[in-house]
């Protein structure tokens, strides 16, 4: 079956000046702020609990469950907090909305905010983003200007919405939301430790949400069309669209919002033209580089939602995938990977900042050609050393990528031996 | 006491966002982004002057401010060019760029050329990864880069 573009997040993204209010308005948006008035803010979150919408930053968590950790309302300022740090590799949708559609993001924070009480909201964005900050920001004020945000949004309904962008100043650990929040409060961004059980974020010890860009653009249209409109798309357990991102050598890199459960050979063939230059696909890495790689077999089997991702053994993360074509050394590919991940690690936990140096530091001997079979066996010894013994899950991810690399490309490490 | 001090403007531009937050300590990004802009860099004393602005002590500041790898802790030269070195740009031919780069500015990674002009960083992923390989130019994407292209780039700078 061939595969479809759906356009519920992206349906303005093709329009001329699709960023300007005026255009936004004649295009749809808005639109749901007055059926979100006439219900009570417990079936806003109700209602996107029913549409099953999941959190797209890379966790795939359901955001309405989410929304109801928040404590009941009380005399304490409530906080929505916008997660755009989108500094996963491979990972660039979240800049699309930015870009085109600024105004989705604004209409979601009105509606999210209502759903959860909250008046305030602040959009964390990373700091190379300093021109989608701008049009950000300049929507923003147009909406101040015209009123939809402010002390009555539209002009009308008796409650107020404040939006602030917060930029960030090149940390990838501050898209952990725990960590942005600390960034926010003004010191280096150190994920906290979690409680052991669910409950919601904490901004100045107030009650706060975290939520991805992406996320928070999908509710307006949950909010005005319905659930029952969200739902017929995706697979039972992830319905809705989601941006996929497709990067290296295909014929279309881009980002494209499709319903979830597209099988990937598809998706890569159909809408990103296949390879380019006659290469041949290697291997995926399939939704930002934290994510185990596939082979060029398994992405023959591949599907594009949470579960079927999780039964090849993977997952879905952020949909960003990244494609290395044959030619490629997959040593390379884990250099590459680890020194991100040596550099980006916040320092705070020792299997962590030191256990991606070391692996760094073998991975480069093992090229520099003077590495054995033990050195193959001390990569995997340290990622697992490093897993499920951090505060955050950054240890995992490098854990899971990592040691995927080196068990399916193990020939490919070894053949650096016989140098 | 701390030399520096923002301009008129600045100062304004700070007590205007400081009004969004719940605490002043929020400031600390934004203010330090105050002085970047400003200055073109972080140095010691807009630290010392951002702790006392800030209720914080100026290695509270040095520590928050080396943190964040786009905060300048030495003078740059006018034209910054970071080059995304991550895995899809280095599939897309960063490494090609960087190569140029080193022999036409004479230049590697955190260099910058003896005339003050260019500073070149390698940084990680920027998001612009469908765009492999890419530059930002002083925070300005250049995406799709050829090394025609970027030599294009770089001359229109001198
Ligand atoms: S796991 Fe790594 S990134 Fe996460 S808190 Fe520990 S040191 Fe920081
Ligand atoms: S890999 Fe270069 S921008 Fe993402």
């Amino acid at each position: 079956m061939a595969v479809e573009l759906v356009k519920i997040v992206s349906k303005n993204f093709d329009i001329p000046d699709s960023h300007k209010l005026e255009v936004a308005l004649k295009n749809g948006r808005y639109e749901s702020i007055d059926k979100l008035f006439s219900m009570k803010p417990e079936d806003v979150t109700e209602e996107v609990c029913k549409s099953g919408l999941r959190g797209k930053g890379g966790g795939g968590a359901p955001c309405g469950p989410k929304w109801k950790l928040m404590p009941p309302v009380d005399e304490r300022p409530r906080y929505l907090i916008v997660n755009g740090d989108e500094s996963e590799p491979g990972t660039f949708k979240d800049r699309q909305i930015f870009q085109y559609d600024p105004h989705i993001l604004i209409e979601g924070i009105i509606c999210s905010c209502y759903a959860i009480q909250a008046h305030e909201a602040f959009i964390y964005i990373r700091g190379e983003y300093k021109w989608f900050i701008d049009r950000l920001n300049e929507a923003i004020d147009e909406a101040y200007e015209a009123g939809i945000i402010g002390p009555k949004v539209m002009n009308k309904y008796d409650f107020s919405v404040d939006i602030t962008v917060h930029r960030g100043g090149g940390a990838y650990i501050c898209g952990e939301k725990s960590a942005l929040i600390e960034s926010i409060e003004g010191k280096r961004g150190h994920p906290r430790l979690k409680p052991h059980g669910k409950e919601c974020e904490w901004f100045y010890g107030q009650p706060a949400t975290v939520n991805n860009v992406e996320t928070i653009s999908s509710v307006p249209n949950i909010v005005l069309n319905g659930y029952e409109s969200y739902t017929k798309w995706g697979t039972q357990k992830a319905p809705g669209t989601m941006l996929f991102a497709m990067s290296g050598p295909v014929k279309n890199p881009g980002v494209y919002e499709l319903q979830y459960g597209e099988k990937m050979l598809d998706v890569i063939n159909e809408i990103g033209g296949g390879m380019k230059d006659g290469l041949k696909l290697k291997a995926v890495i399939p939704g930002g580089a934290s994510c185990p790689i596939l082979t060029a077999e398994e992405v023959e089997k591949a599907y594009l939602d949470y579960e079927s991702m999780w039964d090849i053994g993977s997952t879905l993360g952020t949909g960003g995938m990244m494609i290395i074509p044959q030619g490629v050394s997959m040593v390379d590919v884990a250099k590459n990977l680890i020194e991100f991940y040596h550099h980006e690690s916040c320092g705070q936990c020792t299997p962590c900042r030191e256990g991606t140096g070391w692996i760094d530091k073998t991975i480069k001997k093992i090229l520099d050609g003077i590495g054995s079979q033990e050195d193959i066996e001390t990569i995997l010894d340290v990622c697992e050393t490093m897993n499920g013994k951090t505060i955050c899950v950054f240890a995992p991810a490098v854990k899971d990528i990592i040691k995927s690399i080196v068990q399916k490309y193990r020939h490919e490490f070894e053949e650096h031996f016989k140098k | 006491m701390s030399k520096f001090k923002y301009t008129d403007e600045k100062e304004k531009e700070f007590q205007r966002i400081a009004k969004k937050y719940p605490k002043i300590d929020a400031m600390m990004l934004p203010a330090l982004w105050l002085v970047q802009e400003q200055e073109g860099w972080v140095s010691p004393d807009a630290m010392i002057f951002l702790a006392d602005k800030l209720g914080k002590t100026p290695i509270e500041v040095y520590e928050f401010a080396t943190f964040y790898t786009m905060f300048n802790l030495k003078p740059i030269g006018t034209y910054h060019i970071e080059l995304c070195k991550t895995l899809s740009c280095m599939i897309m031919g960063a490494p090609e760029l960087k190569k140029f780069i080193k022999d036409t500015l004479g230049i590697g990674p955190g260099e910058t050329t003896a005339d003050g002009k260019f500073h070149f960083s390698e940084v990680e992923c920027q998001g612009a990864c469908g765009g492999a390989p890419m530059i930002a130019l002083n925070h300005t994407y250049h995406e799709n880069l050829t090394v025609d292209k970027l030599k294009k780039i770089i001359e229109e700078c001198k």
